[in-house]
């Protein structure tokens, strides 16, 4: 048995340009969910398949590739997708923001804003926003031909009339240049103010419900809202308890069975960079305590 | 199929990847111009930069129309056959992609697959060969991936280009993508795209 | 913890070098040969090959041991290993009539041209644990007989020259057969696709939707017109001498539903047919996808689309055990952005929900600021 050989960033020549073809059909029309005859790939669907053929799609040898899973280059399945691309790509990879030319990421967006040269694959698990409103493929896809959004913002009203505010707080729904209601990706609301007339290219791929879709650069994203409810950002009123951010999304720790915890900064490479330039500033509170569970135990 | 057809990409998969960026961008970046390497061995009146983009974008899974101008010339049906394995399709509204070498004979956008509401991105791409992106008429041009206005040109084009532009993206979502391209630069117009007003 | 230490990556190498050793197990103990696996484990090969959409039995085997013995690790294996082949083309529609018949059983006919043939079976054993299997160095020789000679027509081909079974369509050359591999799945689908996708569906889904049917879920009516097991030749037309040419044989299993009839005014009543297919010997998956092949019939012949079995949308999307057990699995990622956004909701929410019951409105208000 002779051991497979596999072409640069993994995909053949073949399911690149199939796919190629899907992402531009899905920046011409933004936020349009573009049906794509996604592959197998070495690791699991729902695991960050549609954003990996993604970037395995466009990704070139000169390119600098950044990979975060909740904000984070060292989560373990980051981790993972990053070896990945170094293997099957040989490509330099990073962990600093600003100098990725292509960032994939699961349920975040980097708190550092991006910039023209640069893209943003998110991983999506669920990419039909209607889907938890009407399961059907054949309704959703009339609906969207139809603009037809009512059913989205009587699920959003039912929410402010049951809890008095809109129970979503995730994969919070968005229209995009005025047309297509899009799922976010399960990004927390904080992040989706960032998606309006951002600077970089933004692709979404869902490898186990075959979508690809985009937003190109400085289009108009709207967060779904009423008049008397408006859209509005949630994040812990606390400064990071490591580099004393105010205005970046907080992760919550536990830090003991007391109900000691400590709040801070999802995205690392933003609080690390915070550190090193301004470590004056850091709240002093307590360090990020031993972890709970021995990582290789898992 | 001809066992003469002059070669394709030197490499196959970074030519290929480094052409699709620059389509990519431009298509990101409506009007842009992104410079691409030309395919020298294209077969005339092929250009050197639609030939690469055909050896970027095009397979069996692909039906490729051609205009008057290229189908006249055997060679050129028989390069983008040989070397992308695309069947030529005779019928304009059922193919993927459209490749059109004069200006004078660019079909009105309705000859081509528009997409259906249900499944818009099931229409025809055209590329259409220019002869360079420095003279010809200004034309303004907003929507997404355009930051406030962006100004366009190309030559040759034909007089009611932008009449042509507008009424597609009066059918948004619907309608066709569009990508210019000379020797060595593509530039995009995709469905998306909005086309200011003289003045406007 | 998964983050906020440094080190993940180690951390996933290890675990992957304690998977292998427990993989190999007690080393004073052989390690399994992909012949053993082959061999003996070959209704497992079948499964994974079935579900994995490769005919290859080394690389099954090959999956089976890296799998521990894990069939849909396996099949998801195999199924990675495809999705990066090239294709070459596609071959001619195998003849299942010609096939060189191991196994074929009728349950709607008694006798009919070259008999029942029963094969290996598990059919009819008493499933009484066997102590001397345990013990080894256990071989027996099967009976032989003088192959069967003469034709073997498939039960629905010799009810079909009567009328009594609806036709099988011819293949349209002008309508492609369609590759779910290559064009994601739209809806509704036709059979062809509803096919693919039922062949390489999970054993176990399509098994619990077949038996739904049969409690009346979705009722057809179905007797099992045919199985036959055996081999079956491939050609693919070849361009360059103008004529199909053997590739090689294939191992499948056919099952060929008979179903509740249909008919009307214009119309002679006729039964209406099942179809499933499996590689190797997999009796069970080609019987089950028979039965919810017929019951995904339901919109084709005018029947009301009431169960489960026979919502194309809800079977075709759900039946894939590859992307099944990846987002079931994936609820093991990290999921704490998400969680802390909900987390803080309703934090807030209970905050107003106890000042109303205290009876403090300004204290609610204030809580829902």
């Amino acid at each position: 048995m002779s051991g497979p050989t596999y072409n640069f960033a993994y995909l053949d020549e073949q399911t690149k340009r199939m796919i190629r073809r899907a992402i531009l059909k899905a920046i011409a029309v933004p936020g349009y969910q573009v049906p794509f005859a996604s592959r197998e790939m070495p690791m699991p669907y729902g695991w960050g398949t549609g954003g990996v053929q993604v970037t395995a799609a466009i990704l070139g040898p000169d390119d600098v590739l950044k990979v975060i899973d909740q904000g984070s280059d060292d989560t373990t399945n980051a981790v993972s997708i990053r070896k990945f691309f170094a293997k099957t790509a040989g490509v330099r990879t990073t962990t600093c923001t600003t100098e990725a030319t292509v960032i994939q990421t699961r349920h975040r967006i980097p708190e550092a804003p991006l910039g023209e040269g640069q893209v943003l694959v998110y991983q999506v698990p669920i990419p039909e926003p209607l889907r938890f409103l009407e399961p059907r493929e054949t309704e959703t896809r009339r609906m969207h031909a139809l603009a037809e959004y009512g059913l989205i913002h009587v699920k959003l009203y039912e929410d402010i009339a049951r809890h008095g505010h809109i129970a979503t707080t995730y994969a919070y729904p968005v229209q995009v240049d005025g047309r297509y209601v899009m799922d976010p990706s399960p990004t927390p609301k904080f992040d989706n103010p960032k998606m309006n007339d951002c600077a970089a290219l933004q692709l979404f791929g869902a490898g186990r419900e075959k979508r690809i879709y985009a937003i190109p650069p400085h289009t108009t994203v709207v967060s779904l809202d009423f008049d008397d409810h408006p859209f509005e950002r949630y994040r812990f009123d606390a400064p990071c308890a490591l580099c004393g951010a105010t205005d970046s999304y907080l992760d919550e720790v536990i830090t003991d069975d007391e109900g000691g915890r400590m709040f801070a900064c999802s995205d690392t490479d933003y609080c690390e960079k915070r550190r090193a330039t301004n470590r004056d500033d850091a709240v002093p509170g307590n360090g990020p305590g031993a972890p709970a569970m021995d990582a290789a135990s898992r | 199929m001809t066992a003469t057809a002059a070669p394709g990409f030197a490499d196959p998969v970074l030519s290929a990847q480094s052409v699709f960026r620059a389509i990519m961008d431009a298509t990101a970046r409506p009007g842009s111009i992104q410079s691409i390497e030309g395919v020298a061995s294209a077969p005339p009146p092929l250009s050197a930069g639609a030939a690469a983009i055909a050896l970027t974008l095009l397979d069996q899974d692909t039906p490729v129309w051609l205009d008057a101008c290229l189908a006249a010339v055997p060679e050129c049906g028989d390069w983008l056959r040989f070397h992308t394995g695309a069947p030529i399709a005779a019928d304009a509204s059922r193919s993927a992609f459209a490749f059109v070498g004069s200006a004078a004979q660019l079909p009105q956008f309705d000859t081509f697959s528009l997409g259906t509401p249900e499944y818009p991105d099931r229409s025809t791409t055209l590329v259409f060969q220019v002869d360079g992106f420095s003279v010809g008429p200004p034309l303004a041009l907003s929507g997404p991936g355009i930051r406030g206005r962006q100004v366009f040109r190309a030559a040759p084009l034909p007089a009611d280009f932008a009449e042509r532009l507008a009424a597609n993206r009066a059918q948004f979502p619907c309608g066709v993508d569009v990508l210019l391209v000379c020797s060595n630069a593509v530039a995009a117009l995709p469905r998306s795209v909005h086309v200011i007003a003289e003045g406007g | 913890m998964y983050v906020a230490v440094k080190g993940g990556e180690r951390a996933i190498e290890n675990a992957h070098r304690l998977l292998a050793s427990a993989r190999r197990g007690d080393t004073a103990l052989p390690e399994l040969s992909l012949e053993q696996i082959s061999g003996q484990l070959t209704l497992a090969v079948d499964r994974v090959m079935t579900e994995g959409s490769l005919y290859d039995r080394e690389l099954a085997a090959l999956a089976i041991k890296q799998a521990r013995g894990d069939l849909v690790e396996a099949i998801f294996l195999l199924r990675a290993f495809r999705a990066t082949l090239p294709r070459f083309g596609m071959t001619e529609a195998i003849d299942t009539a010609n096939m060189e018949i191991r196994r074929r059983i009728s349950a709607t006919f008694k006798d009919l041209p070259g008999g029942q043939v029963l094969g290996p079976t598990f059919d009819y054993t008493h499933r009484l644990l066997d102590p001397t299997l345990a013990e080894g160095e256990h071989s027996v020789e099967p009976a032989s007989a003088a192959p069967v000679d003469g034709p073997m027509p498939r039960v629905t081909d010799l009810l079909a020259s009567d009328d009594l079974i609806e036709q099988s369509p011819n293949a349209d050359p002008a309508d492609p057969v369609g590759d779910l591999t290559r064009d994601p799945l739209g809806f509704p689908a036709d059979r062809d696709l509803r096919l693919q996708n039922l062949a390489r569906g999970d054993e176990g889904f399509l098994l619990a939707l077949g038996y739904s049917t049969q409690r009346g879920f979705g009722r057809t009516h179905p007797f099992a017109g045919e199985i036959r097991l055996g081999e079956v030749e491939i050609e693919i037309f070849a361009e360059e001498v103008g004529f199909a040419v053997p590739l090689g044989r294939l191992t499948v299993t056919e099952c060929q539903m008979i179903n509740q009839f249909k008919g009307s005014a214009t119309e002679a009543p006729c039964f209406t047919r099942g179809y499933g297919l499996a590689f190797g010997h997999c009796e069970r998956k080609a019987m089950a996808m028979a039965l919810v092949d017929r019951a995904l019939r339901a919109r084709e012949l005018g029947e009301e689309v009431k169960a489960p079995a026979q919502d194309e949308e809800f079977v075709l999307s759900h039946s894939d055990n590859v992307q099944a057990t990846g987002f079931v699995e994936h609820l093991k990622l990290p999921h704490y952005v998400d969680f802390q956004s909900e987390l803080g909701l309703v934090r807030r929410l209970r905050a107003e929900f106890q000042a109303l019951r205290s009876g403090d409105t300004s204290l609610a208000r204030e809580a829902a600021e």
